[in-house]
C-alpha cells in the first residue's frame, strides 16, 4: 500500500518538476532581453535541484542530496557572477 | 526503494506524498507564471514561488522519508533549504538592480528616475523644517 503511494507521488512530482524545467528552458531560449534569460537559467537549476532530491526519495540513496547540494551552490555563484557582468560589464573590477 | 517503502507505514508515505506533491507542484506553477507574465519586473516575481515553498515540500518530504525508513533522525536536508532561502533574494534583487540599471541607460519603459542627491538633499532638509 505504501509502496504504491510513494511510487505514484514520486513519478507524478518528477513529470511536473520535469514540465517545469521545460517551461524555464522555453524561457531561456526564448527570452527577450539577457535578464530573462539568467533568471530562466536559475529557475533551471533549481528546478534540477528539486529533481535530484525527488530521485533520492525514489531510490532511496542519500548520495543524490550531495549532488543537489553542490549544484544549489555553483547555481547561486554562476547567477549572482551574471548579474554582476549585466550591472557593471565585468565581474571582477 | 521497494523494500524501504514497503516497510513504512502508511501514515508516514501519505505526509511523503502530500509535502512531495506540494512542493513540485508549486514548482511547476510557478515555472509557468514565469512563462506567462508579460514584464520582465512582473515575471522575476513567479520563480520565487518554487524557492520558497517549492523547496520546502520536497526537502520536508525528503527529511520525513529518511527519518522513517532509516530508523534514526534525517535532517540534513536543511541545509539546502537555509541555503536556497538565504541566497534566493540576492540573486533576484541583483539581477531587478541590473535590469533597472540597463532599462535606465537605454531609455526604455517607464522606469522610475534615479532619484539625484539634491532631491535627496531637500527631502531631507523639508523634513528637518517639518519636524521643528
Amino acid at each position: 500500500m505504501s509502496a504504491i503511494i510513494l511510487f505514484s507521488a514520486v513519478s507524478l512530482a518528477q513529470l511536473m518538476l520535469a514540465a517545469a524545467m521545460a517551461i524555464a528552458s522555453v524561457r531561456m531560449f526564448r527570452g527577450p532581453r539577457a535578464q530573462d534569460r539568467i533568471i530562466g537559467l536559475d529557475t533551471l537549476y533549481i528546478n534540477a535541484m528539486l529533481l535530484l532530491v525527488t530521485f533520492g526519495i525514489g531510490t532511496g540513496r542519500v548520495i543524490y542530496f550531495e549532488a543537489a547540494l553542490v549544484m544549489g551552490m555553483l547555481g547561486f555563484v554562476a547567477t549572482v557572477a551574471l548579474a554582476k557582468f549585466l550591472m557593471r560589464g565585468e565581474v571582477i573590477e | 526503494m521497494m523494500q524501504a517503502a514497503a516497510d513504512m507505514p502508511v501514515w508516514a508515505a501519505i505526509a511523503v506524498a502530500f509535502f512531495l506533491l506540494v512542493g513540485s507542484g508549486l514548482a511547476l506553477i510557478g515555472a509557468i507564471g514565469f512563462l506567462r507574465l508579460p514584464t520582465f519586473y512582473e515575471r522575476i516575481h513567479a520563480p520565487t514561488l518554487g524557492t520558497s515553498w517549492g523547496i520546502g515540500g520536497v526537502m520536508l518530504a525528503s527529511m520525513i522519508f529518511f527519518t522513517v525508513s532509516s530508523g534514526r533522525l534525517v535532517f540534513h536536508e536543511i541545509l539546502i533549504g537555509i541555503f536556497v532561502t538565504v541566497t534566493t533574494p540576492i540573486t533576484f534583487m541583483l539581477l531587478a538592480r541590473a535590469a533597472l540599471h540597463r532599462d535606465r541607460a537605454e531609455g526604455n519603459g517607464n522606469v522610475p528616475d534615479k532619484q539625484n542627491k539634491s532631491q535627496i538633499a531637500k527631502g531631507v532638509s523639508d523634513e528637518s523644517e517639518s519636524w521643528n
